[in-house]
């Protein structure tokens, strides 16, 4: 796909202006081995938004979300969060700047229970709400309420999809990131989980940075959203912008209106 | 969403209807069955090497023990085979209707669990009252000493294997070289005490030292390492061990071992039959089994600090970090754990306790060498731990009576000479059965004795467990 004419950024133009960027990524390249995973990718997320990321099977974003978390690290380029400097980080102290993810794939821990999986995601604030934060995740997602004291591994894929939000949320983070959360579920638990994001970002000011395929969705929740294609952004702009774009609609939105 | 809810219908289905092909297929694999087992004998049963009176060798047949093993080989396939599979596919219908039920009504609370609950009372008393039992049992102080050094030796590989449950059943890094730790630590206490004098009770905690700093040491370059290349080093480690010891024969005087450790004393007090010794300091008769007690119940106090330390640092953040890391590293580094010091934390405390156990080992023998310190004491442990039920306390406390208390039985069971011949010594087949019972470990229990983990809390206490943890720094 040739670099589109829609391309605006910053998009959003008065929104933008209004908040400052919490993370920027600046020409990051990554490689697995001496294979080029992405080739120079320039982001931005600012305070406050939901931002998507789409893109094809393989196009790179998940690198790019784990190279935000510092695994693998980046090449070359730079990534910034709230004014600091953090591409050289090990991914432990990054987790300890408030920023917390839902990973590719949920790694949630199987053999501990919901409960316990809770706690891990407070371990890193030094449980200082535990029990308030608990009572607020059990209310977004009441089907973790009847099962705190079940293992991990015998809850559904849909269960553990919120079990990882709920685990991330547990941190109390500022920027949340979000790695394809519907794959594999139900139209009903997705837009379930979409909800919940909405209300995360709209009632609490968390700032969401979103990877998704499910690209219809993604857009019309995202204030703004970025196009990968092989480890490249190719296009980017509002998530309206995007929805109504030809290329996009060829591409991601093909009879993807579920 | 839950465990499939099968109808009674679905599953009978399944089931294989009984036919009449049944028996000659039967019959077909229990002659198979038995072909094979003579074919295994002729190596292993047929032929016994014995020493005539000039002190030559020659074998001795036995085929009639060969007899006896394929007749039992092939009766017991003939009625596994015929009424097996019938009783697995009903085992299996109870089974999955028990999960449907456990996961809808969500009611862990079953027979196996009260018993569980059991068990850890039952256990504690008699390991308490155990050289009370053996003196009752058998008849006298000094006809006791059998049992009690039998107990404490049980409750020595107890320790070891608590020990090693915190490396391999919480954080889930296999280590085949623990022994290693042993070894430093009866080597400290050894040393320690010959060269410069230091009583046991210094030794002990500085042998602990020592063994969680080469703990930290062989954690450094394995902190990468996962699975199988994290066992190969750690194998290679526990032989390092070894053969240092064997050829630094300056400091350790290599094969030889190092011989008149001093024993222990009763915090100070030397159990000799002296004037000042504990006999006559307590108005004892002097019995030299007052120092078999006394370490006995100094290895009880030992293993019972293992465990509670264990337990107490499962409920701490460092020891959910164990297990978490053991269920996925990478989930735990963006959740802001330090994977680096979790791993080398549970290193260090591993050792340390292996440390601990092996001066015990060094004060009681009173003579310590390489050999005591081979890769089959690693594998041993080991073995308790998987057996056990990696990461139950309790699985691994009955892996450790089943494992070193079992071959020892196998000494006492006379009967059996006379089914199968005067000649028959069944400590001779103690690796067989311990095959066996390996094998049908991984049949009937797979994931051990005790698969069953206990969160680490329970619901009802919440509030208290988390103000407790708030203080604690993770990772
Ligand atoms: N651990 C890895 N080792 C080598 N190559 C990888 C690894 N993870 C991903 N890749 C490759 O990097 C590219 C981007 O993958 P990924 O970020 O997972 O894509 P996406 O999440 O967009 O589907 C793919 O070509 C994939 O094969
Ligand atoms: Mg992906």
């Amino acid at each position: 796909m040739s670099l589109s004419d829609v391309t605006m950024s910053p998009a959003g133009g008065a929104a933008a202006a209004r908040s400052s960027a919490l993370l920027s990524v600046r020409g990051v390249k990554t490689y697995y081995g001496n294979i080029i995973a992405l080739k120079g990718v320039d982001l931005d997320v600012h305070e406050g938004e939901i931002v998507t990321l789409i893109g094809a099977n393989g196009a790179g974003k998940s690198t790019l979300m784990m190279t935000i978390f510092g695994n693998p690290r980046a090449r070359e380029g730079t990534i910034t969060y709230a004014g600091r400097d953090i591409t050289r980080l090990p991914t432990h102290e990054i987790a300890r700047l408030n920023m917390a993810q839902s990973p590719e794939g949920r790694r949630i821990f199987p053999r501990m229970t919901v409960f316990e999986n809770l706690q891990m995601g407070a371990a890193v604030n030094g449980f200082a709400h535990f029990d308030e934060d608990l009572e607020r995740v059990c209310k977004m997602f009441p089907r973790l309420k009847e099962r705190l004291q079940q293992r991990g591994g015998t809850l559904s894929g849909g269960e553990q999809q919120m079990l990882a939000i709920a685990r991330a949320l547990m941190s109390r983070p500022r920027l949340l990131l979000l790695d394809e959360p519907s794959l594999g579920l139900a139209p009903l638990i997705v837009r379930q989980i979409f909800s919940v994001i909405r209300e995360l970002n709209e009632k609490d000011g968390m700032t969401i940075f979103l990877v998704e395929q499910n690209a219809y969705h993604a857009l019309k929740l995202a204030h703004r959203a970025y196009v990968m294609v092989t480890g490249t952004i190719t296009m980017s702009g509002t998530g309206r912008e995007l929805l109504e774009n030809p290329q996009v609609q060829a591409a991601y939105l093909e009879g993807g209106r579920h | 969403m839950n465990a499939p809810q099968p109808t009674t219908a679905t599953m009978t289905q399944q089931r294989p209807a009984p036919a009449n092909g049944d028996f000659t297929t039967a019959l077909k694999d229990a002659g198979l069955a038995t072909l094979v087992t003579f074919g295994l004998s002729i190596p292993i049963l047929s032929f016994r090497t014995d020493q005539s009176q000039a002190n030559e060798l020659y074998l001795r047949p036995r085929w009639g023990l060969v007899l006896v093993a394929c007749a039992l080989v092939f009766a017991l396939r003939f009625v596994l085979r015929l009424y097996g599979v019938r009783w697995a596919a009903a085992r299996q219908v109870a089974r999955s209707r028990k999960e449907a039920i456990r996961t809808t009504t969500e009611k862990p609370r079953g027979l196996a669990h009260r018993l569980l609950a059991l068990a850890v009372p039952v256990f504690l008393g008699v390991a308490l009252a155990f050289p009370l039992l053996s003196y009752f049992a058998a008849g006298g102080l000094t006809e006791s000493r059998y049992w009690v050094d039998l107990g404490i030796l049980i409750l020595t590989y107890v320790m070891l294997g608590w020990g090693l449950n915190i490396v391999v059943g919480l954080a889930g890094l296999l280590d085949l070289g623990y022994v290693a730790f042993y070894a430093v630590g009866a080597y400290s206490y050894a040393l320690l005490s010959t060269t410069f004098g230091l009583s046991f009770w210094i030794c002990l905690p500085v042998a602990g030292i020592l063994a969680a700093f080469w703990g930290i040491l062989l954690g450094f370059p394995v902190l990468r390492l996962r699975g199988d290349y994290l066992a190969i080093v750690t194998l290679a480690f526990g032989e390092i061990i070894r053969l240092v010891l064997i050829n630094w024969v300056e400091l350790t005087n290599g094969g030889a071992g190092i011989t008149s450790i001093p024993r222990v004393s009763f915090f100070g007090v030397p159990f000799t039959n002296e004037e000042g010794g504990f006999a006559s300091l307590f108005g004892l008769e002097f019995s030299p089994m007052h120092r078999v007690i006394f370490l006995y119940y100094l290895i009880l106090g030992l293993a019972l600090l293992t465990n509670f330390v264990t337990l107490r640092l499962r409920r701490l953040p460092v020891g959910r970090a164990w297990e978490a890391l053991r269920e996925d590293e990478i989930a735990c580094r963006s959740l802001g754990i330090n994977t680096r010091n979790t791993k080398l934390t549970a290193f260090a405390l591993g050792a340390m306790f292996g440390g601990i156990a092996g001066s015990f080992f060094a004060v009681r023998q009173g003579f310590v060498s390489p050999e005591s310190f081979n890769f089959l004491e690693s594998a041993t442990i080991l073995a308790i731990v998987v057996l056990g039920g990696m990461g139950s306390q309790v699985g691994v406390a009955v892996a450790a009576v089943l494992m070193v208390g079992g071959p020892e039985m196998l000494r006492n069971l006379g009967f059996l000479k006379a089914v199968f011949g005067e000649g028959f010594d069944p400590n001779e087949y103690r690796l067989l059965l311990f095959g066996l019972a390996m094998v049908a470990m991984m049949v009937w229990r797979p994931r051990g004795l005790i698969s069953h983990r206990e969160p680490s809390v329970a619901l009802g206490v919440r509030k208290a467990i988390s103000g407790a943890l708030v203080k604690e720094g993770h990772g």
